[in-house]
């Protein structure tokens, strides 16, 4: 597949600010994590996606300038991502939902030859342990106790809707959406089936028709998140850090 | 103790309890030895019940000061002006809590557990720094916390990783490597500010003018007043009293705010060439103990939200223990977590 250096830059935003955004929730829980343990977990995924994230960010041009100057309509990440921490079970269904999906893409990138192959291989490893991460939490907490239990299938069933974004096919990376949806939904499915959580029936596009975040449209907490991610870099035009 | 005369061919204790009659004089006379020898005292070693329980406090203090020394600096990971200031203060606060969780292994070797241990932090009963009361208002001050409070924390630490208690002496060795690479960041992070818009400047000056005399304080009471230091330095668990601690750090810091740009908020600051040290002016104690008292800016605050952490984590920490015991025998990696990468 032939893309343009525009087509790779606007493809590039769609994954960095995935990347991005979902690194800036993840570090929202510093100091506030139910074990120490969770407190180094989740902060070293957030670290690995804000890596991957000034990769791709770096790919699109300036990643401070893109991170902190552009308001919320020209964003270009997915709504599951933006989506508020809530409790520990929304946090784990909200990181099985886009590790299952990052591991999907970032093998089948990563196996190609294309401007993203190279921060694919890298990533992938990343990834393999985000996925591995949220499906033994998504095993702890749905055959846990009664109340994990109902957490995470509320948890899941929630943010169900936001999964359908993430297999529109992005302009200018090359994927196999369609065969990626099949092989997502039945990995997701397998892993919720042995958590004895059920699989959740609702739509899976939302409110907004699918592809709403990579066109713009968000949901309404991200445009707080960006006020405060924005508010120190914008108070200081044009200084260093 | 690592020598002959207490150990099996087995090379483990061979006794970890006094007699039947309890004399300890032998007990004693050996760990004396050891100490003397700077021989390390090891968990299955006989000790003095009065040194295990300063250790437990201490290390226990020094545990619970990594876990609220989180706070002040997550405060600003997600307004960190830039992607690589974010990266790195998130590393940072990802390293406290790996040094808590050394610390708190190190303090469960004297037969503490760290349930036991956070108990008591969430309930008052133990404390932790008092610098962590402190707040952090502005972006420099994340970078002031680096290259004072950090740089407090490495002066009073590294004669730790001589202490004569094994366990808290190796995990200071790794602690200090990775809190002196956190304290030149603090560095760099504040040169960046003074040298920057004179906003930025401002900004990193007014950091350092209220970090400084809270830094100071981190060294603990004037030698006259410390009630532990010198059962504390008998035992090589301290190398060092807490004035000549501090008076290290004001030399330390003295040519470094200089090559920062930046002043240090004390008139009475300056060399004396007969002392061949620094004299400072005094330091505000009623301050210090009023902050220790649980009456410093953020003290309800910190506990609050480390208490709330652990009461609105109850339900995963039940359900984790709940799938394991469910699942317990199955193959071991399914019981893997995330930390362990890490």
């Amino acid at each position: 597949m032939t893309v343009t250096v525009d087509t790779t830059a606007a493809a590039a935003l769609a994954l960095g600010d995935d990347a991005l955004v979902l690194s800036h929730r993840l570090g929202e829980w510093a100091g506030h994590a139910p074990v120490l343990e969770e407190e180094v977990a989740l902060a070293n995924i957030a670290l690995d996606l804000l890596g991957q994230a000034r990769v791709l960010l770096s790919m699109a041009g300036d990643e401070d300038e893109l991170a902190y100057l552009r308001e919320e309509r020209a964003f270009r990440n997915l709504q599951l991502v933006e989506q508020p921490n809530g409790d520990f079970a929304h946090t784990i269904a909200r990181q099985l939902y886009f590790s299952a999906y990052q591991q999907l893409l970032y093998a089948g990138l990563a196996a190609g030859d294309g401007p993203f192959a190279p921060l694919a291989a890298k990533a992938v490893k990343e990834v393999a342990y985000h996925r591995d991460h949220a499906e033994q939490w998504t095993l702890r907490l749905g055959d846990g106790t009664d109340v994990s239990h109902d957490r995470m299938q509320r948890a899941c069933d929630a943010l169900w809707r936001f999964t359908g974004e993430m297999f529109q096919p992005v302009n200018g990376v090359d994927a196999d959406w369609a065969g990626m949806e099949t092989a997502w939904l039945e990995s997701v499915g397998e892993v919720l089936r042995r958590a004895t959580l059920t699989v959740p029936e609702g739509p899976r596009t939302g409110a907004w028709a699918a592809g709403a975040g990579r066109q713009g449209l968000h949901t309404e907490p991200f445009g707080r998140m960006l006020a405060e991610m924005q508010h120190l870099h914008r108070s200081h035009p044009g200084a260093s850090w | 103790m690592a020598t002959a005369a207490t150990r099996d061919t087995a090379g483990t204790t061979a006794y970890g309890t006094p007699d039947a009659t309890g004399d300890t004089t032998a007990y004693q006379r050996a760990f004396d030895a050891a100490v003397a020898a700077d021989d390390r005292i090891e968990p299955r070693d006989w000790m003095p019940d009065a040194y295990r329980a300063t250790l437990v406090r201490q290390i226990a203090q020094h545990a619970h000061s990594e876990i609220i020394g989180m706070q002040p600096e997550a405060n600003w990971i997600t307004r960190a002006p830039s992607l690589r200031r974010k990266a790195i203060l998130m590393a940072k606060v990802q390293d406290e809590a790996g040094h808590g969780l050394y610390l708190y292994s190190a303090a469960e070797t004297l037969g503490v557990s760290r349930d036991e241990l956070l108990d008591k932090l969430h309930s008052g009963r133990q404390k932790y720094s008092s610098i962590f009361n402190y707040p952090t208002l502005t972006w420099a001050d994340v970078g002031a916390i680096g290259w004072l409070v950090d740089g407090a924390a490495i002066t009073n630490q590294v004669p730790l990783c001589r202490c004569s208690y094994g366990p808290y002496a190796r995990a200071m060795v790794r602690i200090c490597k990775e809190e002196s690479f956190h304290q030149r960041q603090g560095y760099e992070l504040l040169l960046a500010l003074s040298r920057g818009t004179p906003e930025q400047h401002a900004m990193a000056q007014d950091a350092v003018d209220r970090w400084w005399w809270p830094s100071l304080m981190m060294f603990g009471p004037p030698d006259d007043a410390s009630q532990h230091s010198a059962q504390s330095m008998a035992w090589k668990i301290k190398r060092h009293s807490n004035d000549e601690l501090r008076q290290r750090f004001v030399d330390i810091c003295v040519p470094q705010a200089e090559s920062l740009g930046l002043t240090l908020p004390d008139p009475d600051l300056k060399w004396n060439e007969e002392r061949g040290h620094h004299d400072f002016g005094p330091i505000d104690w009623t301050e210090f103990w009023d902050v220790l008292k649980g009456n410093g800016p953020c003290n309800e605050q910190r506990i609050t939200q480390r208490r709330r952490a652990h009461d609105e984590g109850a339900w995963v920490r039940e359900a984790a223990a709940a799938h394991a015991a469910k699942h317990h025998g199955e193959a071991r990696h399914t019981g893997q977590t995330g930390a362990a990468r890490a």
